[in-house]
């Protein structure tokens, strides 16, 4: 039983020695001394645990709201009104807003980590085989750019590519002799440019990603594998992309993990308010942001936030089971 | 011996056509790609240096139609106080909050990293459960604006930015490969827990603290989103980003909903000065803060 009384050099003593500790004493001087001992750390995980309970946890209180048909006057004594916002939210089964926001989040998010990932794969391949040093790291930097610009600027971009007026392919059409199409009046090719736009912006961070996973791998083994016989594209297929899986798969994994969050810079800045667009377009954050900063419907809004959160934490931990059933090494938790 | 020698000579010559093709397409590609991540800036840069009635008439081109700085001299006298305040103050943010942010993500990996700190698993899952369930954007809103009463301030900026679990477990995986002796030692000359963290955790750590730097300098640079939750009254507080898209949206709102052109509206010229005004900076810095990107993530480890 270590002996509390005879702590090296933290000189706080127990005066009574000769007490009968009970185990619960015992238990609560234990604590106090982890404390003791490890005051600093305590002190230092203050702004931390602070941080998250007041900007995390302390929202989740917030939720009740979801059953409230909030009015800003009367904030906490709102009226309770059950599951009305539920209601009006599915209500018309495949034609609800539900299932509309639900499928546009989904569809948006796989295409996002499915033809992204496979870009960025294909890149970092590509980049890896170069022989020119200079050409490749130029073309890294240049593949960059889209990175680090505010999706204020993307949205500029877009517009400036697409409008009716001035876009540039407008321009292209009527120089090629073709017709201006009007891309802000038609929903159905928004999906394309949104899933372009943002394949082109996430490119160079996540190619550099799997570039760097690929520099890892032993250059012997490409050699091994050369003096046998093997073409670049049999050693791609056979070393490069098999030694990629782990990270594919881990990436992939934290992606899924937050596919019910869309990327909503992205969608806002490219579509705003534009109601002709919405079908096509609306994902869930951009509901509730446009229910709480132009609709004022703040119970709906935490509502499709609610129900976000929901399906979001049954979704992770669904595929992380069905991970770990196939795969246990890889899984998350 | 000759016939083997021919044989696996003839093998060479194959894999060395194949290889030669998928060379020149990898060069392509690559160039090609570039190019299109590239290629809208140029235009932007061209368009805003290029006279307003060619580009009414032509549209955009990568090279500037009648060279001309009209649209950055009316920029900078109609707009220049604002867009020079907005500096000011997304500089403050971002550096504020970059250095709140690197201290506090500093101290907390380092303690989640201490093997004797008996709670680090409990308080682990504690910032690793946000990242599974969260109250959403409202109920967030709501704490910061009612509860906390941070709108109307930068603090409603700067604060909720500050700590993310991703770069906690970053900077925490970084410091597990600080080999233990070196802190041990330090212990033994009785050093406290704070003075190995300062001491020697954070000189240690400076590739995966300039990684962490660069991602939350980055997001609060970036950052119009905020702006326009908590801020979108008190227009001496606006940052660079919302600044810009409010500037935008004036004219494109109106003419994407109703196709109407108002005059007093800012022209497409202005717009792109405006626009390579706000971003002119990020573009020319980027180079040299991407290689500190890479180097961080790669260390810290990406399988968080």
């Amino acid at each position: 039983m270590p002996d509390y009384n005879k702590k090296q050099g933290k000189g706080d003593t127990m005066a009574e020695p000769n007490i009968v500790m009970t185990k619960a004493l015992k238990q609560r001087k234990r604590r106090f001394a982890d404390l003791r001992e490890h005051k600093t750390y305590y002190i230092m995980l203050i702004p931390l645990v602070v941080f998250f309970t007041l900007f995390n946890y302390l929202p989740m209180a917030g939720l009740y709201n979801a059953f409230t048909d909030y009015d800003f006057s009367k904030g906490l004594f709102s009226p309770f009104v059950g599951l009305k916002n539920f209601e009006f939210l599915f209500k018309g089964g495949w034609d609800s807003i539900v299932w509309k926001l639900t499928r546009n989040t989904l569809l948006y998010n796989v295409a996002f980590i499915v033809l992204g990932n496979i870009c960025q794969i294909a890149m970092a391949v590509l980049l890896r085989e170069l022989t020119f040093k200079k050409f490749m790291k130029t073309s890294q930097t240049l593949m960059f750019m889209p990175y680090f610009v505010s999706m204020v600027v993307v949205g500029s971009i877009v517009y400036n590519l697409f409008n009716y007026k001035y876009g540039v392919f407008n321009n292209v059409f009527t120089s090629l002799g073709f017709e201006r199409f009007d891309f802000y009046q038609s929903p159905e090719v928004w999906p394309f440019i949104i899933v372009l736009i943002e394949i082109w912006k996430g490119l160079g961070y996540g190619t550099v990603i799997y570039l760097a996973s690929i520099m890892g791998i032993d250059e012997s083994v490409y050699e091994a594998a050369y003096v046998d016989g093997a073409s670049k594209w049999q050693r791609i297929r056979y070393i490069t992309l098999p030694l990629l899986k782990p990270t594919v798969i881990i990436l992939v994994l934290f992606a899924i993990g937050g596919i019910m969050r869309g990327q909503f810079d992205l969608f806002w800045n490219i579509i705003g308010n534009n109601g002709l667009l919405l079908n096509a377009t609306d994902i869930i954050d951009t509901y509730v942001y446009r229910s709480l900063t132009v609709n004022f419907s703040l119970g709906l809004g935490t509502a499709a936030g609610l129900y976000q959160s929901i399906f979001g934490l049954v979704l992770v931990v669904t595929v992380n089971a069905i991970v770990r059933k196939v795969d246990r090494e890889n899984s998350l938790f | 011996m000759a016939q083997l020698a021919a044989t696996s000579d003839k093998k060479k010559l194959k894999v060395d056509a194949s290889s030669k093709i998928f060379d020149v397409m990898a060069v392509v590609i690559v160039g090609l790609v570039a190019l299109i991540c590239v290629a809208p800036f140029i235009l932007m840069l061209s368009g805003s240096l290029s006279d307003e009635s060619k580009i009414v008439v032509n549209g955009y081109s990568l090279l500037p139609q009648d060279f001309t700085l009209d649209a950055y001299k009316i920029v900078f006298t109609t707009l220049g106080g604002e867009i020079g305040r907005a500096y000011l103050v997304t500089i403050y943010v971002t550096v504020l909050g970059t250095l709140l942010g690197l201290l506090t993500t500093s101290m907390s990996g380092f303690i989640l990293s201490r093997p004797d700190f008996k709670h680090r698993d409990k308080v682990a899952f504690f910032i690793y459960f946000t990242t599974l369930f969260s109250g959403g954007l409202i109920p967030t809103y709501l704490v910061v604006a009612n509860v906390l009463h941070l709108n109307h301030t930068l603090w409603a900026i700067i604060l909720p930015g500050m700590l993310s679990p991703f770069n906690v477990f970053l900077f925490r995986n970084y410091v597990k490969s600080i080999p233990n002796s070196l802190m041990e030692s330090a212990r033994i000359d009785g050093a406290g827990d704070f003075r190995i963290y300062w001491q020697i955790v954070l000189p240690l750590s400076k590739p995966v603290s300039a990684t962490i730097g660069l991602f939350l300098g980055l997001g609060y640079w970036n950052n119009w989103f905020g702006y326009s939750l908590y801020l979108i009254s008190d227009q001496e507080k606006w940052g660079l980003q919302y600044l810009l898209y409010r500037m935008l949206s004036r004219v494109t709102d109106a003419v994407r909903d109703a196709q109407i052109v108002v005059d007093q509206l800012p022209s497409e010229t202005m717009k792109l000065a405006t626009t390579m005004l706000v971003t002119g900076p990020i573009i020319l810095l980027y180079p040299y803060m991407q290689r500190h990107f890479v180097s961080g993530l790669i260390v810290g480890g990406v399988k968080g």
